[in-house]
């Protein structure tokens, strides 16, 4: 198991191979683990797409050209919204549609292209803004320990007691319904568990023999902190932190599919499906395309995130 | 033993004490006044004045927290402004649906994820494993509003007119009714406590139509469950079946089972008995942390399979920007997941003499 504090490991140099980086043993381990491939090729996707969303999108996002071709008009058969391909032998002269239009005649194939952008940013923003608070929270919480540490940890115990998207929608009631309100919302339920990893990680390290004796040379609370813990205790926050992106997308997609988070017509693929789920019987593409994009990008932090804590994990090095 | 439990309970006290905290403080504290977000278009200084009165409002912060603990003391969650009635009597109406609708999804999500989870284990790398693996990181992927739709799309629309069609939505075919417990008892007179608890178990259909025993009430109500139960149980279903598997396979790696299986013990016997037994515990752990998702996902699952539970009333709170209702439910919602989350601590001591005994 791992060693007791304060005994350091025996050498082990002359034995084996030179000794290699964390983050070389992550990205060798990384590129072997065959569930992390997956994941890592799901999101090289979701990021080329969220980039290059202008180029390989067919229209505007907010474009109702499905008007303009006179799919909407009322004699128009509402098999015409669905989805048109001509290589896959629709007839040249319907207006091309990969993935249909929507009740108001916008294309759905550029609308989830566009999504894509705005998944990516929220994840990430959200968790971004969850660690951020979260570990210095935590840091200060373990690092300060004494009754400092009962109030944070405490307080993050109460903010964990709730099921997260109820809270979450509690609080978007309170600050009123908006894309940034509900990834704020989300982002606040989110920072309980970067505080405990990271109180979790500031506790085992703080006792080890290299901060102790930073601390004897004078280093000061902070520096110790920032240039001693900090870059020990990052493996676990990167770990928690890439599920959590998984979390925050699929939470904030449910905020919006309630109407509480991305307004119309902002192309966010919770809230697409949210205005679109009435019309499941007769244009199931509206529901069904932007539900297999939201899956495939949750499921691709998924898997990099149990890849990475694999590859992390030290004790799977050979 | 005793001094275990007492012990979990009193550490449960000021979580729950914090929690009623937070739900005051976030409407108290975000920005935002409560008046103008009620009344819209219809708020001006003097029927703000007159909110502000109705609602203890013109007290100070402290104050007001003291009303509300009181008021809660009394198992009174406040007034529905949109609705006009208690917070209490709207949740034991509804309350009833959301707790069966759970309590279904759970009890599937546990059978078939341990079920999944010991044949993966037990059969490390074969195709049940990988396929069981696969599908549970796609479960846990899945929204339960995609998930949901999909399968009332596969069910209602593709599968119309096979055996296999399932309602898409509702919580009873129109027409069949249950007859409330309180009818069949002749209870009709009973008031006070014991009346509202008699009407809560009543208006759990599955319950109150297998007490009665109307057959064919139940069957109606299970089978319009069965689809929104899949839903909801799918995440959970998933995460289980992962932790089964992997706690099962760190148990199976151990010294005792080598001697299980040495002393000429069936594979069976040594997975279910000694195997199993050992490896409940975190699998234990993640059903009970399980049911905040469960809780949160019924606001969506019921939204969408149009069934009148809590989940629904917070959104309608929520679209009415009816800060009463989503106050009192987001309260009894963590009171709920806190106190089960107590059982499951307290159950480790039952299942973990080395628990018992620390």
């Amino acid at each position: 198991m791992s060693a007791q504090p304060g005994v350091s490991l025996p050498a082990a140099d002359g034995l084996a191979a030179p000794p290699t980086s964390l983050w070389t043993d992550t990205r060798r381990n990384i590129l072997r683990h065959r569930v992390a491939q997956v994941g890592l090729v799901l999101l090289g996707a979701l990021i080329t797409v969220a980039i290059a969303a202008p180029i390989i999108s067919t229209h505007e996002p907010n474009d109702t050209v499905g008007i303009d071709e006179g799919l909407l008009r009322p004699d128009a058969p509402p098999g015409l919204r669905g989805p048109c391909i001509h290589l896959l032998g629709c007839p040249a002269d319907r207006p091309q549609h990969f993935f249909g239009i929507d009740r108001n005649g916008r294309d759905v194939y550029s609308r989830v292209l566009y999504g894509a952008r705005i998944s990516l940013l929220v994840g990430i923003a959200t968790v971004g803004f969850a660690i951020l608070i979260g570990t210095v929270l935590g840091a200060v919480a373990g690092y300060a320990g004494g009754w400092m540490d009962n109030l944070i940890m405490r307080i993050m115990d109460v903010l964990l007691a709730f099921p997260s998207l109820i809270l979450a929608i509690a609080m978007v009631t309170v600050l009123g319904p908006g894309l940034l309100n509900a990834a704020l919302a989300i982002g606040i339920v989110g920072i309980p568990i970067y505080a405990r990893v990271m109180r979790a990680s500031v506790l085992t390290i703080k006792e080890r023999d290299f901060v102790v004796a930073s601390r004897a040379l004078g280093e000061s609370p902070l520096g110790l902190l920032l240039r001693r813990i900090m870059p020990n205790a990052l493996t676990p926050l990167i770990v928690v932190g890439t599920l959590g992106i998984a979390g925050a997308i699929l939470d904030v997609a449910a905020l919006s599919f309630l109407g509480l988070g991305a307004q119309p017509p902002l192309a966010e693929w919770g809230s697409m499906i949210g205005l679109e789920r009435n019309q499941l019987f007769s244009s199931p593409h509206l529901i069904i395309v932007p539900g297999i994009a939201l899956s495939l990008s949750v499921l691709g932090f998924n898997l990099l995130g149990d890849g990475l804590r694999d590859a992390l994990d030290p004790r799977l090095n050979r | 033993m005793l001094r275990f439990i007492v012990r979990r309970v009193l550490l449960t006290l000021p979580v729950l004490f914090g929690i009623v905290f937070v739900v005051f403080a976030i409407a108290r504290l975000l920005p935002g006044d409560p008046c103008i977000a009620a009344l819209q278009e219809r708020a001006n200084p003097e029927t703000c004045a007159a909110f502000n009165a109705r609602y203890g409002l013109d007290q100070p912060i402290p104050a007001q927290f003291w009303i509300y603990l009181t008021d809660l003391s009394r198992g009174d969650l406040g007034d529905s402004i949109s609705q006009g009635r208690p917070v209490s009597e709207i949740l034991i109406e509804r309350l009833p649906l959301t707790v069966e609708l759970t309590a279904f999804a759970l009890t599937l999500a546990i059978l078939l994820g341990m079920v999944l989870g010991v044949i993966s284990a037990s059969r490390r790398n074969s195709a049940v494993d990988v396929g069981t693996m696969i599908g549970a990181n796609i479960g846990v992927s899945t929204p339960v509003f995609v998930l949901g739709l999909v399968l009332i799309w596969i069910f209602a629309v593709l599968l119309k007119g096979t055996p296999f069609v399932l309602p898409p939505g509702l919580r009873m075919t129109a027409g069949v009714t249950v007859v409330p417990l309180a009818e069949s008892w002749g209870l009709t007179d009973l008031g006070g406590p014991l009346r509202t608890a008699v009407d809560f178990v009543s208006n759990m259909y599955v319950v109150n139509s297998l007490i009665t025993g109307q057959w064919g009430a139940l069957g109606d109500a299970l089978r319009h469950l069965i689809l929104p139960a899949v839903a909801l149980g799918t995440i959970p279903l998933s995460i289980i079946a992962r932790m089964t598997r992997s706690s099962l396979l760190d148990v199976l790696g151990q010294d005792y089972i080598r001697t299980a299986r040495a002393k000429g013990l069936g594979e069976r016997a040594v997975i279910l008995r000694h195997g199993l037994r050992n490896a409940i515990l975190p699998v234990v752990t993640v059903i009970g942390l399980s049911l905040g998702g469960l809780l949160a996902g019924a606001v969506l699952t019921e939204s969408i399979f149009g069934l009148s539970g809590i989940g629904k009333m917070i959104t309608e709170g929520v679209t009415s920007r009816d800060y009463a209702v989503v106050q009192g439910l987001t309260l009894v919602t963590a009171m709920i997941y806190v106190t089960v989350n107590l059982i499951v601590d307290i159950s480790y001591a039952f299942l973990d003499p080395r628990i018992r005994l620390q």
